[in-house]
């Protein structure tokens, strides 16, 4: 049941992404680029999936199971520290340069985009290696 | 010293922005309330990388339905080509640095932008404030002081 539950918020994510713009890099380095002809859309999406998901967090933190009874596991996370800080600041760098990030690069790989495949290959290549270096601490 | 906003009024979509979001909101919601677990991209696609016994199978399905997204949306109306610009070059470089930031800063968009915001946690909002500045920064540099446009490399 979770499995089937956990596709469908991935599909309703996805058609999120579709729906608001947020698929197609080139609308995200226009919110991005603020001293040239800006487009504010990206700020929209972010306030109404924050408007729905502020009571749905709240519900979440006041229960110990899930609706199908799994445990609820929230980050539990409250330092801000220097690979907070820094893996911020690399994600940023990378956001800026060529509009995704994984959300939508994994939306516009089912579009069957094959520049999409380069991205997500180089990012599960970066995660990868941020494995690496974190067994080696 | 204030910059003055050139708003590109053709190219701003707030009602399908909204709508969307709200979607996006609708997915993180279920997925916490029905799972017990956040709806992070970068999180879940990391914990596929490092698989833990009984933990795989609710990332697939979500990774899983996110690609499939494009296909539902096509079945019902035309689906949006996206406009890539960045040559290889740099989308290896762009996905690189977004893969080793996002697993090194605990997420991303999703992961601290949604989800962490609606759980109003002051470590997600630094780390929104500071990837959205590199974001700012990057463009700013590559757009009005590098003029790249998007051709190669």
């Amino acid at each position: 049941m979770m499995v089937l539950t956990a596709f469908f918020a991935g599909l309703v994510f996805g058609l999120g992404l579709i729906v608001s713009g947020m698929a197609n890099p080139a609308k995200v380095l226009g919110f991005l680029d603020l001293a040239g002809r800006w487009d504010p859309s990206l700020a929209l999406v972010m306030l109404g999936a924050i408007g729905v998901g502020l009571p749905a967090f709240y519900l979440a933190q006041r229960r110990k199971l899930s609706w199908l009874g799994a445990a609820m596991q929230l980050p539990s996370a409250t330092h801000i520290d220097r690979p907070l800080l820094l893996g911020g600041l690399l994600f940023g760098v990378g956001w800026g340069i060529a509009g995704f990030c994984p959300g939508p690069a994994l939306v516009a790989l089912g579009m069957g985009e094959i520049k999409a495949v380069v991205f997500v290959l180089a990012m599960l290549a970066g995660m990868w290696l941020f494995e690496l270096v974190a067994r080696r601490r | 010293m204030s910059i003055p906003l050139n708003v590109d009024w053709a190219a701003f979509t707030p009602g399908p922005a909204l709508a969307g979001g709200v979607l996006i909101g609708l997915a993180a919601g279920l997925l916490v309330l029905l799972n017990g677990r956040v709806a992070g991209i970068s999180g879940v696609l990391g914990g596929l990388l490092k698989p833990l016994a009984g933990d795989v199978a609710w990332r697939a399905a979500f990774v899983l339905g996110l690609v499939g997204a494009p296909v539902v949306y096509g079945l019902f109306t035309v689906l949006p080509l996206p406009q890539i610009d960045a040559g290889d070059g740099v989308l290896v470089v762009a996905g690189l640095l977004v893969g080793f930031g996002t697993r090194l800063g605990s997420g991303c968009t999703s992961g601290h932008g949604v989800c962490g915001l609606s759980r109003l946690s002051l470590r997600s909002l630094v780390a929104t404030l500071i990837f959205m500045g590199a974001g700012f920064a990057t463009v700013y540099v590559m757009r009005h002081l590098l003029m790249y446009a998007g051709a190669a490399p």
